[in-house]
């Protein structure tokens, strides 16, 4: 199989490391190899998360400038801060919702136009999927399952091989049982709009 | 069970470097694990403290990697199988055991994970490990993949215990924090009880013992060329008449790149993995056919250096290049595209780098520093030193969170560059400017390499303040224990050591310990301390509020919030203390109820008592 290089970009407690986890055993449940790196110096302390997912042929473990099949972003800043890894190619789903740096909190530092970006970046990708992840999360019951609602837009555009029903089944061995049920609704929640743009 | 322990040989699942090193080791059957925590090797410590918990393998957070190590040589010593783990800069600590400890070798096997950072993810600097192989005469194994990282540390218990020699594995972070699939293979039987016998002459390195000790380590030395010459670790692949001779992570783009390039037919790739003693037969034999060979290896020239060595001894006169303008840098990380480029640019094929979207007219998206937690002592301990001696004092500070505190506001760090080395230099600084100088260091550190300076500092009268920010844990690799933390909610009985009494004990006359979240009291005593000359502790305890919920007896205390009537938009708050749980909106700053930990720095420190205690979340909303 072809190599499908996928980012995934965050912020420090979105839950981006799990998140890039449940894809990689998803792709080895059905004999795709995958390859992984993650950086995450100071995710606890506000900085950004980055993981590397690569299904498929290859050895290398990160992904170059232009090279990114699919974007995943968890934070549209964090999003627009990672586009250089996007190619004509790339398709992005990122979530809306936005989470300012503390310098933005404290008028050190302005947060962007996000809706003017996207329409940029929407213009210059094969697709552009934007939800409000974050929204959608809390409906199905749980803030915490944003990595979820993300992971369900990614099996809904259709833009993976991966069977929906593995990345379930994954979700449920790798997540604490008593967020299950709110992880696997925030799934679907996030399958359905991905599915639907 | 831990799931290292319980996978079933055969299996293949995904791993985390690190998590394939330790069940590396346990396949080796490790049975003495030592470790001080450092990004990126702490998780693999991690398993090896869980796995401790319910097996007979030991495991123990040491004071520092230099402890680390020479327990670890203990127990090999006696003939165990031994492991010690630490990120780069760690080695330098450990580098006076483990040079002397290269003359009289172990009786069990004893490898040490040394993990490098190139890039400095989270390091002060990138120095190239495969350097201490030459320096110390020891083997040095380097994986390409997590799989190999976990065969490869089977490996070095073997090639340890066959040398009779400590063993090297040298990671970089792309290894350690990569996951890729790994094949189980059966856990060898731990042998937890060793022997130790007598021979003084051939143990104890006074110098007519060191005599006979050094031509014996260049003996095993020999041998472990030999054994790098016919390892399976060291493989030539391809035999196009370019070639290029590669390590680590490096092979993985280099593979890649030249199947991209179309090209693969016209390669030869000598892949290192045995890398010190370098192979000089096989490299040999390898440069033979070639027309120019390109060198690809993160860090310092180690592999160049010795290709063109071999290509000299052999009288060959190829063109191998590697690091240089236009070619390979000294400098951080590779990745994919790089080494593609230098490999079309040595070798002159068309390569055009897959073209990003244009993101120059993007919007500029503000840096995410990262930043002192929400309820962070360490914050209300310099905010309070800050209040005293503003920017007249030098403040060297150490390794550790604490070390964000030099961001402004609260900008309390002039200086870093090792563990302890806040207190070691702070005398340096006292004696050449005559200006007050506060030095900062944490209890880890403090207990890793912060007693001796202060022992110095006492004895030779220097003029200086410490103040140890002891947060009961070790923050910034995941709070793992150091000799000052109490272990019994684990079922684990330590006497922690007490920072006082060793403070004391040193000699240190003028010390006071204080909460920094009571504000006022912690500014007078930095005031009190600062009225004797000589050398004064202060110990600002309190907490690390990550590590606090994480306690038995953990109770949430109540948010804080702006009472928006009183507060006049002094912004003092914002301005002294830079708390994350804070924003501001329309000019009016508010506290996020989610971030707030109820510690209450800022209340004290609004001019107009404005900040006070939520009821409950929803009415701090």
């Amino acid at each position: 199989m072809k190599t499908l290089r996928i980012m995934i970009v965050a912020v420090g407690g979105q839950g981006n490391i799990l998140a890039a986890r449940i894809l990689g055993e998803a792709a080895a449940a059905v004999g795709i190899t995958p390859r992984m790196s993650e950086f995450h110096g100071m995710a606890q302390r506000g900085g950004v998360v980055e993981s590397m997912v690569l299904l498929g042929e290859g050895r290398a473990y990160c992904i170059p400038d232009g090279e990114a099949d699919i974007l995943l972003g968890f934070e549209p800043s964090e999003t627009i801060r990672a586009a250089k890894k996007c190619g004509a190619h790339s398709v992005i789903i990122t979530n809306t919702a936005p989470q300012p740096p503390f310098t933005v909190a404290t008028g050190q530092s302005r947060y962007p136009d996000i809706d003017a970006a996207l329409a940029k970046l929407a213009g210059r990708v094969k697709r552009l999927i934007a939800l409000d992840a974050t929204s959608l999360a809390a409906r199905a019951g749980s803030p915490l399952s944003l990595n979820m609602v993300m992971l369900g837009a990614l099996a809904g555009s259709g833009a993976t091989h991966l069977p929906p029903e593995k990345l379930r089944d994954a979700i449920q061995a790798k997540t604490k049982a008593a967020h299950t049920g709110a992880n696997l609704a925030a799934f679907e929640l996030g399958a359905n709009t991905g599915a639907q743009m | 069970m831990h799931p290292l322990l319980a996978i079933e040989s055969s299996q293949s699942i995904l791993l985390l470097g690190n998590e394939a090193i330790a069940r590396g080791a346990l396949e080796a059957g490790v049975a003495f694990a030592t470790a001080y925590p450092g990004t990126p090797s702490s998780e693999i410590a991690l398993q090896f403290f869980q796995i401790s918990r319910e097996s007979d393998l030991y495991f123990e957070y040491s004071a520092n990697e230099k402890v680390a190590l020479e327990m670890a040589a203990g127990a090999a010593m006696c003939g165990l199988r031994a492991m010690t783990s630490m990120k780069h800069v760690g080695l330098n600590v450990a580098a006076d055991a483990l040079m002397t400890l290269a003359y009289t070798g172990v009786n069990g096997a004893l490898v040490l994970v040394v993990a490098d950072d190139p890039f400095m993810f989270s390091s002060q600097n990138e120095q190239d490990t495969r350097w201490y192989g030459k320096l110390s005469g020891l083997p040095i194994l380097e994986p390409s993949t997590v799989a190999e990282a976990k065969e490869m540390t089977l490996s070095a218990f073997d090639l340890s215990e066959s040398l009779k020699l400590p063993v090297l594995l040298r990671t970089t972070t792309r290894i350690n924090h990569a996951s890729g699939m790994v094949t189980m293979g059966p856990l060898r039987e731990r042998i937890v009880k060793g022997a130790f016998e007598k021979d003084p002459m051939s143990y104890v390195c006074i110098p007519a013992v060191s005599r006979e000790l050094h031509p014996k380590l260049l003996d095993k030395m020999g041998r472990a060329a030999a054994m790098a010459d016919e390892s399976p670790w060291n493989r030539i692949e391809g035999d196009g008449r370019w070639g290029i001779v590669c390590n680590g992570v490096s092979y993985g783009y280099v593979s890649d790149a030249i199947h991209e390039l179309g090209a693969a037919d016209r390669f030869k790739v000598l892949r290192v993995g045995f890398s010190h003693p370098f192979p000089e037969i096989l490299t040999h034999w390898f440069l033979e056919g070639c027309e120019k060979v390109l060198v690809a290896e993160e860090g310092e020239p180690y592999l160049q250096e010795a290709v063109r060595n071999c290509a000299h001894r052999n009288g060959m006169m190829l063109p191998i290049h590697g690091k240089g303008e236009g070619l390979f840098s000294r400098l951080y990380e590779f990745d994919p595209t790089t080494v593609k480029r230098v490999i079309s640019s040595y070798f002159h094929l068309p390569f055009t780098a897959s073209a990003s979207i244009r993101t120059d007219d993007l919007p500029e998206v503000p840096a995410r520093p990262p930043n002192l937690c929400p309820g962070c002592p360490h914050r209300a301990a310099y905010a309070a030193v800050r209040e005293v001696f503003g920017d007249e004092a030098i403040y060297p500070t150490d390794i550790g969170c604490y070390t964000l505190g030099l961001l402004p506001p609260l900008r309390m760090g002039d200086f870093l560059i090792a563990m302890g080395a806040g207190i070691g230099t702070a005398g340096g600084f006292a004696r050449a400017t005559g200006r007050k100088v506060v030095a900062f260091i944490g209890d880890s550190t403090f207990f890793h390499s912060g007693l001796s300076p202060l022992a110095s500092a006492v004895y030779n009268n220097h003029d200086f303040m410490v103040v140890i920010l002891d947060n009961g844990t070790t923050g910034m690799t995941g709070h793992q224990p150091h000799p000052g933390v109490d272990l019994r909610h684990l079922n684990l009985e330590r006497a922690p050591v007490s920072i006082e009494a060793a403070v004391k004990g040193l000699g240190v006359e003028n010390l006071l310990t204080v909460n920094p979240f009571k504000y006022r009291k912690t500014v007078a005593a930095v005031r009190e301390l600062a009225r004797h000359p000589g050398v004064s502790v202060l110990i600002a305890r309190a907490p690390c509020p990550l590590y606090e919920r994480t306690l038995p007896h953990y109770r949430k205390r109540r948010p804080f919030r702006v009472n928006a009537a009183k507060c006049r938009g002094h912004k003092v708050c914002l301005s002294k203390l830079a708390c994350p749980a804070f924003f501001a909106a329309e000019g009016q700053v508010g506290i996020d109820p989610d971030r707030c930990t109820g510690c209450a720095l800022c209340a004290q420190l609004c001019p107009e008592n404005a900040i006070m205690p939520a009821r409950d979340k929803e009415a701090a909303r």
